[in-house]
């Protein structure tokens, strides 16, 4: 069976490898792309929608209404791993002990009492499968983490003048509070960033984003037309775009955001919120 | 010069793609794909297309790296094919 799966995997990759022999060479100016396509958002994207950078442009305005069900998509993965990872009741728990650490001495105590909660500077609550305790690790990522989320702003705050947006900044946004849950433990990122929070963020994000385009419904324009918002804003429609396409790429950050901690969260702590990675 | 660069890049994509399928220690292959992303990170650079880069840096190599190791934390290591 192996074998004849082989051979059918070997004939299906020469298929592909003898149809891409068809493709137009990479930079043809011949090629369909750049005859017919690439021409025109060079010619008039700018004109059209007064955006520096043409990525841009193609992405928040011409396809804007594809990146909006984009984040649609990306929400509803988020609201797709809640829904079937989440666990609410916690019984099984109540077998298992818990355990602090003594910072100052690194002496570990096992409670198999689970009504234990102390909340003392010296002691600190680990996971079960715990990690020894490491101050250049923490120290590290304490550093690091507002330097990510720095960059991460940057990315979105720029992303229509250089390479970025919304997408990729609120990846990294999120990939910061992976990271302090990953260095420190679950329980003080969720401490940071509660689950409601994250719920009520990721929504927030589509609503932005949808927001935006009535906005522009209701200002007698067509949907997420931005130079309609020149009519409330006090700037002129240039300047009405680029606010528009910032507004739209903040939105889709959030979403991104919130969704990539509540997956990270959900299948870490599969889906109890207790301990993780 | 560009196609010598080329030519190691896609090597590498190839030798991850294959090291990543074959290995039977899942963290192996989780961090094997990270690098699978990453190199086609610097493929789509070196094509000009610097916003596919950034997205597969960071969502490819960065995020969904994470993700995975997560996963087989929660189950096994080892693959029994």
């Amino acid at each position: 069976m192996k074998k004849v799966a082989l051979i059918v995997v070997i004939l299906c990759g020469a298929i592909l490898i003898h149809a891409t022999s068809e493709f137009p060479k990479w930079g043809e100016i011949n090629s369909p792309a750049s005859l017919h396509v690439s021409p025109y958002y060079i010619k008039y994207s700018v004109e059209q929608t007064d955006v520096p950078n043409i990525v841009t442009s193609v992405l928040a305005d011409y396809r804007g209404f594809d990146t909006m069900f984009e984040t649609t998509v990306i929400f509803c993965a988020g609201l797709a791993c809640f829904l079937l990872l989440r666990i609410f009741n916690d019984k099984e728990e109540e077998t298992e002990s818990i355990f602090y650490r003594h910072i100052p001495s690194g002496i570990i105590i096992e409670f198999k009492n689970h009504e234990v909660d102390i909340r003392d500077e010296d002691f600190e609550l680990i996971d079960s499968k715990f990690v020894p305790y490491d101050l250049i690790i923490k120290t590290v990522c304490r550093i690091l983490i507002p330097f990510i989320q720095i960059f991460a702003l940057y990315v979105v705050a720029h992303g229509d003048f250089s390479p970025g947006g919304g997408f990729q900044g609120g990846v990294i946004l999120g990939a910061s509070i992976i990271l302090l849950a990953i260095s420190f433990n679950l329980k003080t990122a969720i401490e940071k960033i509660s689950e409601k929070t994250l719920g009520v963020l990721s929504a927030i994000g589509v609503f932005i984003y949808a927001g935006i385009g009535c906005l522009c419904l209701i200002l007698k324009g067509h949907f997420l037309d931005y130079g309609k918002l020149a009519k409330i804003l006090p700037i002129d429609p240039v300047k009405a775009r680029a606010i528009g396409m910032l507004g739209v790429e903040i939105g889709v950050a959030i979403t991104v955001m919130a969704v990539m901690i509540i997956i990270y969260i959900n299948i870490a702590s599969q889906g109890k919120h207790q301990e993780g990675l | 010069m560009y196609w010598i660069l080329d030519l190691m890049i896609l090597t590498l994509v190839i030798v991850c793609a294959i090291g990543a399928i074959t290995i039977k220690d899942l963290l192996g292959t989780a961090i094997l794909f990270g690098a699978y992303s990453f190199m086609m990170c610097l493929l789509w650079a070196i094509m000009g297309a610097v916003d596919v880069a950034f997205t597969e840096a960071s969502v490819g190599a960065g995020v969904s790296t994470v993700f995975f190791v997560a996963a087989i934390f929660r189950t096994t290591r080892r693959t029994r094919d």
